[in-house]
């Protein structure tokens, strides 16, 4: 043990940027946590529970985070156990699977476990009572590539037990950038009243322990640590047995101490590695998975199955709370019928922990991939809160906080809107954990009002990028209809000299080269020449024309005419010398824009053609540029900050 | 909806304050048996008047009066007010005290929760601003009294300014041991020589150390109790001994030692009951303990140099006014965060 311990810490030291742990003698302790009665032993006293197959099964296609599934099966399909029902839809996404064989009835909205009570996209099966599984494919995962074992778990189905329901394969699938040292089994289950992990690991150690075996294997870590609260002894025993049959795993006890089986808090526990911020435990080597998912994991490359189950505790106010091994889908009355069925003063149910969990937007809602926990509330279990009193500042709040925030001036900050400051006291950091609530003496919901300033930063951040969106674009729009209109009056123009060009060639050449000379002033010089040239031709041809002239002179009333045309033509010629002016002056105007645009594409900005735009639409721009500079910024002193 | 932790286990603000009352109890016992029965009038008045000038402005602004009266923190208030006063002050003057206490340190800024200073000490400061010769004659403890007021006397006193026949008033009252070390210190007596007067005890006043050390035990329930934290009383007190004795150390002849301001004066009672007010001191652990500390140097510098023979309430509410910047500057380190 001590020299694994020791082969591991100089392993740690030799990995360069990686976060030294401390020995693993001691425990590292975080700041406040609460010790909430724990209400486990309810639901421990039974064994795991086997759930008939229900009716019907609603499998919701939002299940896990990420892209919805795409569908495979239509109304009135056969499916087998097993079979594939949607598939995974971009990378972070998880394929949904028949959770026994019978017939697809419905594809439609249903009401689905999620706190917004909002019905989503589901999928209706009937059960045929056989359950008959489908083809099975096993993988020998010791003998197959790493690369194929992490695209077969993308079909599996399988995403985080513990709640979080992150997609697996892409938690396995490592990008490559960090080297994972060590795996952490999440198995503190530290919020009061569940206890599907536990039982699990009581019963199904061994089977834990292969997972295991196969996540550190996929990872390529040297590690292993199982983490349990010291309320679980039965739990630890039969890990640790299970542990001797393989290498490097052991399994640590921690202290029994709400938020324990908060991912960075136990790895902070067990480690003494605390993961910055901003960066997740796959930076710094670590990578968290919990007992239950990776006993979903070894199902699937044993024996091919993919997940169409989970241990669920059914406990609160039920005749005889106990945990359940339920198909996926199943209809929350069944799993109550299961627990003895709830007692009549129950109110709701609330899926999750007391500490976390939310209100079930109905008792006819399926069984999900998230669902590790269904109380039955009545008001004896959950007594609604006293009216909220003003906050005293007695900082209770503070020395609960596991991530050591101010929940009180954070408070403050969220209940006069002052998100900016809320965002500055890193109002972000909170884990939602509910530790400040449940010890303040005011009954302040000091998390619903986290939750309500996080909601409406996000929004705004959202909006305020929709808005710099839209305003340049309407800066380009401004631009692009200035830009156009003289385009359009250039072309008119050029379409009108085209036109005049055939009778009027002589007077065409001389604003034809002064525009020419605005435009590259710096080849002055050359044009120079060509304008002698055609100044040359020109006097050449008006030559001709007179000699023409003189000689249909002879006829007066030819004469006339043509000297009535040569008026006309003169007057003419004046016009067009001034409007070609005016063009050449506009044409010099886009040729500069144009180069402006170059030079800002090089230096790595935003185009801008403010050039020609009028003065109302100018001072808008330089309006919007001032806020952007400022935001810019505030940007920037915020980095500074964050790097102090 | 997710309206999640369902569940709490948290005293009450009702209980907190309950419990500081309770806290306050041995001092009030060691009180009435030093001085006599006067300070259960005073407390009662002042009780009763907290009660109704925080019906009437919780009326006045709207707000339900029955949870709020229900908090007890008026009455904390009037019991720390009613405890730094003179045993015998004047019914008019408690009233006053009070009133100002309530209706303009915490009611008009807003109530519980709101007021920047110490309501107590605000009342307090008042008092002492407005009224300094009663409010520095203190009783002679009666067992140093010539004659001894029994509690309808004191009640006479307090209501009509009635002594007995034959009984003068400087006969019951005398200065406290920091206002007579003040004064004879102006006239550049010895310290050993003014300690030898009989209202010192062995280590403060005679009597008040009895006072003073059953308001330690109540403090200490507090800190056991978890209502208060250990910061404040800790640091208060260790910046009160280490100031005194530097000076001490200086010059024994003309200051007094540490101990002496320890149990002297209001200092314990600082130290637990008033310093530790939540709602206008600071809240994380930094800041508490420069505040407590700061407070400390102050009161020992006012005691010393000031105008007044005790600081404490100068000293709490001058650092009352640091207390926003002592919250901005010592915000703890945020797990996952650099230092």
């Amino acid at each position: 043990m001590i020299t694994s311990i020791v082969q591991f810490a100089s392993k740690l030291i030799r990995g360069n940027d990686v976060a030294l742990p401390l020995p693993l003698a001691d425990m590292h302790k975080f700041n406040g946590g609460v010790h909430p009665a724990g209400h486990k032993e309810d639901s421990t006293t039974r064994p795991i529970g086997k759930l008939a197959i229900p009716e019907k099964l609603i499998l919701p296609l939002r299940q896990h985070v990420g892209y919805i599934p795409k569908i495979k099966v239509q109304v009135g399909d056969y499916v087998l156990k097993g079979q594939m029902l949607a598939e995974a839809e971009g990378n972070v996404s998880a394929a949904i699977h028949a959770p026994t064989s019978g017939t697809v009835t419905a594809i439609g909205k249903e009401v689905i476990p999620h706190p917004s009570g909002l019905p989503d996209m589901c999928i209706t099966l009937t059960p045929d009572g056989k359950d008959t599984w489908g083809a099975l494919q096993p993988l020998d995962w010791r003998n197959t590539a790493k690369r194929e074992l992490v695209a077969s778990l993308r079909l599996s189905g399988i995403v985080g037990l513990g709640g979080a329901t992150f997609p697996t394969h892409i938690k396995i699938g490592a990008d490559g950038k960090s080297h994972i040292h060590t795996l952490v089994i999440n198995a503190a289950e530290c919020e009061p009243y569940i206890t599907c992990d536990d039982m699990l690991m009581r019963e199904r150690a061994d089977e834990i322990v292969k997972g295991m075996e196969i996540v550190q294997h996929l990872l390529g870590a040297e590690a292993c640590i199982v983490g349990i609260e010291d309320n679980k002894p039965e739990a630890t025993i039969a890990m640790r047995d299970a542990c001797k049959t393989i290498a490097n795993a052991s399994v640590k006890v921690v202290p029994t101490l709400y938020p324990s089986g908060d991912a960075r808090h136990l790895i902070h526990l067990l480690l003494g590695t605390e993961i910055p911020h901003n960066q997740r435990s796959t930076d710094v080597g670590i990578q968290v998975f919990n007992v239950a998912t990776v006993l979903a994991i070894y199902r699937y490359f044993s024996f091919g199955e993919p997940a169409v189950n989970r241990i669920v505790t059914m406990t609160g106010n039920v005749a005889s709370p106990q945990n359940f091994e339920v198909l996926f889908g199943t209809p929350l009355p069944s799993l109550i019928a299961a627990a003895g069925g709830a007692k009549t003063n129950t109110t709701h149910f609330i899926m999750g922990g007391p500490m976390m969990g939310f209100d079930l937007p109905s008792g006819e809602v399926p069984i999900t991939k998230a669902a590790n926990c269904i109380i039955a509330a009545s008001p004896d279990l959950f007594p609604p809160p006293p009216p909220a009193m003003p906050c005293i500042r007695c900082a209770r709040c503070a020395d609960a906080c596991p991530v050591s925030l101010q929940p009180q001036e954070l408070y403050w900050f969220a209940k006069s809107d002052n998100f900016e400051k809320a965002r500055d006291y890193n109002l972000f950091d909170c884990i939602e954990c509910g530790c400040c609530t449940y010890v303040c003496p005011s009954n302040i919901p000091l998390v619903q009002y986290y939750r309500y300033a996080k909601s409406e930063i996000i929004a705004a951040d959202m909006a305020k990028e929709a808005a710099d969106l839209a305003r340049e674009r309407n800066d380009f729009r401004l631009a692009r209809i200035e830009r156009e209109k003289l385009e359009r009056a250039q072309k008119h123009a050029e379409r009108a000299a085209s036109a005049k060009a055939g009778d009027k060639k002589t007077e065409t050449t001389k604003p034809e080269t002064s525009s020419s000379e605005i435009e590259n002033p710096a080849t002055t010089s050359s044009a120079d020449d060509a304008k002698k040239a055609a100044i040359a031709t020109a006097v050449e041809r008006a030559k001709a024309q007179k000699l023409l002239a003189t000689n249909v002179a002879d006829s007066p009333a030819e004469k006339t005419v043509t000297a009535e045309t040569a008026k006309t033509s003169e007057d003419e010629a004046i016009a067009l010398k001034a409007k070609q002016d005016k063009q050449a002056i506009i044409a010099a105007a886009i040729e500069r824009a144009k180069a402006q645009k170059l030079a800002a594409a090089q230096a790595g900005v935003a185009p801008k053609n403010i050039e020609n735009v009028s003065v109302a639409v100018q001072a808008e721009i330089n309006e919007t540029d001032a806020i952007r500079e400022k935001a810019k910024q505030m940007i920037a002193a915020k980095a500074a900050d964050e790097t102090l | 909806m997710n309206r999640s932790p369902y569940i709490t286990d948290a005293p009450t603000v009702s209980i907190i304050m309950l419990k500081v009352l309770l806290a306050l109890v041995p001092g009030i016992f060691a009180y009435a048996w030093i001085y006599g029965g006067g300070i259960i009038i005073t407390l009662t008045l002042a009780t009763v008047t907290a009660v109704l000038a925080e019906s009437a402005m919780l009326k006045l602004r709207q707000r339900p009066v029955k949870p709020h009266l229900m908090d007890l923190s008026a009455v904390v208030t009037a019991w720390l007010l009613a405890l730094a006063l003179p045993p015998l002050a004047p019914w008019w003057l408690v009233v006053v005290g009070t009133l100002f206490a309530i209706i303009i340190a915490k009611q008009l800024y807003g109530g519980l929760g709101y007021n920047p200073f110490n309501p107590a000490m605000i009342g307090y400061a008042v008092l002492l601003i407005s009224f300094p010769i009663i409010m520095t004659k203190w009783p002679a403890p009666l067992l140093l009294a010539e004659t001894k007021l029994g509690f309808l006397d004191q009640l006479q006193y307090i209501f009509g300014h009635i002594l007995p026949t034959g009984v003068k008033v400087d006969a019951v009252t005398s200065a406290t041991p920091l206002d007579y070390l003040k004064t004879q210190r102006m006239l550049n007596h010895e310290i050993s020589s003014i300690t030898q007067a009989p209202i010192f005890g062995v280590l403060g006043a005679k009597g008040g150390e009895i006072v003073t050390g059953a308001y330690l035990l109540g403090g200490l329930y507090l800190v056991q109790q978890r209502i208060i934290s250990w910061h404040l009383p800790t640091a208060f007190l260790a910046a009160l001994t280490a100031t005194s004795l530097v000076f001490y150390a200086v010059n024994p002849a003309h200051y007094a030692n540490p101990l002496f301001h320890l149990m002297s004066g209001a200092s314990l009672l600082c130290a637990f009951f008033i310093i530790t007010d939540p709602i206008s001191g600071p809240t994380t652990p930094r800041g508490k303990l420069y505040f407590a500390a700061a407070a400390g140097v102050l009161t020992y510098l006012i005691r010393t140099y000031g105008g007044y023979p005790d600081g404490v309430a100068f000293a709490v509410l001058i650092m009352n006014m640091f207390v926003p910047l002592l919250d901005a500057h010592t915000q703890p380190r945020v797990f996952g965060h650099k230092p």
